[in-house]
């Protein structure tokens, strides 16, 4: 895979799991994602791996289960309806501090909703989408070669903190033809008989369980308190953003993730040739949220109010809110259902907001 | 003591020694040490790997001396595809209840079963929900009392009790479905034989195998033990037949 391909996004996030040591996956067909399985049903068994096509999607989140208590690296693909059914793993699969990702192809809401691209289910996957104290770290591209090179990271971020991660990509990024490159190196090193938790038979050891069953509630807690601290250092740590044309004469800052953020930059670039000047916040990592960096941008002198544009009718801007603490008005504009909002209307919604004629 | 004194009996390498959490004249604990010994004797206890249900044998890990995995109600042969698909190599058995496999769990039972995963599934079916205390499991007998059905199970309100080894036995792919039960020494010596064939089976990378046991539970059929012992095979056996319904080492019909 070496050298510069086109490929649809789906397509291009089961290879980058394999570059990243995927021999296993197991999946639910589900638009606007079954390019992903269509790929490496055939893919994986060139290079020694196995798909399984399970009964359902709650079926894929427990294969998932058993496949990642085994210590090797393990992911599905869903969209938005699949990845509620999987809810009841992920909980499982957070408390058990296993490593696995999910990819979640996000499409109109709620129920069966539609399968155009939508960005509604950044409440599921940020705040917790299952029940009991626990998150799922999230990261969001807004192109093929992102979805690549954040899906690698996803594996690796999976293993540091052995817990769930999410990538979440509007339908278009699954859907969309792009350029991209592969990483050389295959990272088949992660090897379960060197782990200290990994199910590999208690042959010379003592017996290991993976479970999230703690009767006891002081050792309830104890496990929810390790989760938690788990959460504080990814805080720490793994805060990804992207600024663009961001400066000291922005008039108003523009936050969006995903694919929306690319139609912002086309915005930005078209108002800044009419002499408005706009930034742009993009955060990559979702959680955990660029808290402290979004607070940090509100706050330059020139910014009039920070303005929200998502593919839903409003979800990351209460996070926007809760980071900028008010320092600035905080705005939204959106479309959801399947509607992607244009770089006209993202324009229009500029000036209406900076009180420009239109 | 003289020293040419031979064991005879002893506890299973395979399990713990732990003492259960179950009630007096329940059986788990005998299924239990029929699993451990086949393990045992099998020489597959350092690559066996359990999935555990939730219902009374959640805590089935404390009791064997092998790894284990904790799974969410039903979805025992979920877990055990996953792991099975990714370490081909080990043994991996499912111990679930008739709550877990045969209600909220129906879908992923049939499914494992007929894409023929090679695990073995042994499936305790006492006819209710024990750890809940007592409720109607799809397995509960025509006019049993239980605390959902205080008045007897009504068939014409909720349906006939659920044969699961005849159900997965009518599916295509090659599979060894066998229905034990443990109420008499008897039946025990022959669970045994049962319960070791389909672990064999297993190491031989043969089939999906799964052992369904008849099984008691005294405390919520609200029975002293022997009672409920006579029970099963006076009530429990004439609706669920003994026997092997599925066995690849038999020609098919």
């Amino acid at each position: 895979m070496a050298g510069k391909k086109l490929m649809k996004g789906n397509e291009a996030i089961g290879e980058a799991a394999i570059c990243a040591g995927v021999r296993h996956y197991f999946a639910y067909p589900i638009t606007p994602q079954s390019e992903v399985a269509e790929y490496l049903c055939w893919r994986l068994p060139e290079v020694g791996g196995a798909f399984v096509q399970a009964e359902s999607e709650v079926a894929v989140g427990n294969m998932l289960f058993g496949a990642a208590s085994t210590g090797l690296r393990t992911f599905t693909s869903s969209s938005s309806p699949g990845i509620s059914l999987m809810q009841e793993a992920i909980s499982y699969m957070a408390g058990a501090h296993l490593p696995v990702v999910l990819v979640n192809i996000i499409r109109g809401g709620p129920g069966l909703g539609g399968i155009l691209p939508a960005q509604g289910d950044y409440f599921q996957a940020v705040k917790g989408g299952g029940h009991g104290d626990y998150r799922v770290g999230v990261l969001a591209p807004s192109s093929v070669q992102e979805a690549v090179d954040l899906m690698i990271l996803a594996f690796d971020l999976a293993d540091k903190y052995r817990n769930p991660m999410m990538l979440i990509g509007d339908g278009m990024v699954g859907q969309i033809m792009e350029s991209v490159e592969f990483p050389e190196t295959n990272r088949e090193d992660n090897d379960p008989i060197k782990s200290d938790w990994a199910l590999t038979g208690a042959l010379n050891r003592k017996p290991r369980v993976v479970k999230s069953l703690f009767l006891n509630p002081d050792l309830l807690e104890e496990n929810c308190l390790l989760l938690e601290e788990k959460y504080k250092r990814m805080k720490e740590n793994e805060i990804r953003y992207e600024l663009y044309k961001v400066s000291d004469k922005n008039r108003l800052l523009i936050a969006a993730f995903g694919t929306m953020a690319r139609i912002c930059q086309t915005a930005i670039d078209e108002l800044e040739r009419e002499g408005v000047s706009v930034g742009l916040f993009r955060p990559i990592s979702l959680f955990p949220f660029p808290e402290k960096e979004i607070y940090a941008e509100a706050g330059k002198k020139n910014i009039e109010k920070i303005l929200t544009i998502e593919m839903s009718v409003g979800q990351m801007v209460e996070d926007i809110e809760r980071c900028v603490k008010g320092r600035k008005p905080v705005e939204f504009f959106g479309h959801t259902g399947g509607i992607v909002p244009t770089p006209n209307e993202v324009k229009d919604k500029v000036r209406e907001s900076l009180g420009l004629k239109k | 003591m003289s020293n040419d004194s031979t064991v005879i009996f002893k506890r299973p390498e395979s399990l713990s020694e732990n003492i259960t959490h179950y009630c007096p004249g329940c059986t788990h604990g005998v299924i239990h040490r029929i699993v451990a010994e086949s393990l045992d004797e099998l020489g597959l206890r350092g690559r066996a790997v359990g999935v555990a249900p939730v219902g009374c044998a959640v805590l089935i890990y404390n009791y064997f001396n092998t790894d284990f995995m904790e799974a969410p109600h039903g979805r025992a042969p979920a877990l055990a595809t996953g792991f099975k698909r990714c370490r081909p190599d080990m043994i991996v058995f499912t111990y679930q209840g008739d709550g877990d496999l045969a209600s909220i769990g129906m879908g992923e039972i049939v499914h494992a079963a007929n894409r023929g995963e090679k695990i073995t599934v042994i499936f305790v079916n006492n006819a209710i929900y024990g750890m809940t205390g007592g409720q109607m499991a799809p397995t509960t007998m025509p006019n049993q009392k239980t605390t959902t059905t205080p008045a007897g199970r009504d068939v014409s309100l909720v349906g006939y009790p659920i044969r699961v080894a005849e159900l997965l036995s009518t599916l295509r792919t090659p599979s060894f479905v066998a229905r034990v039960a443990v109420h008499t020494p008897m039946h025990i010596v022959n669970a045994k034989k049962i319960i070791r064939k389909a672990f064999r089976l297993q190491k031989e990378g043969t089939c999906f195998t799964l052992v369904e046991v008849l099984s008691s539970c005294p405390t919520n059929w609200g029975m002293d033990p022997s009672a409920a012992t006579k029970w099963v095979g006076d009530v429990m056996k004439p609706y669920y037949p003994l026997g092997i319904f599925k066995d690849p080492e038999r020609e098919e019909a």
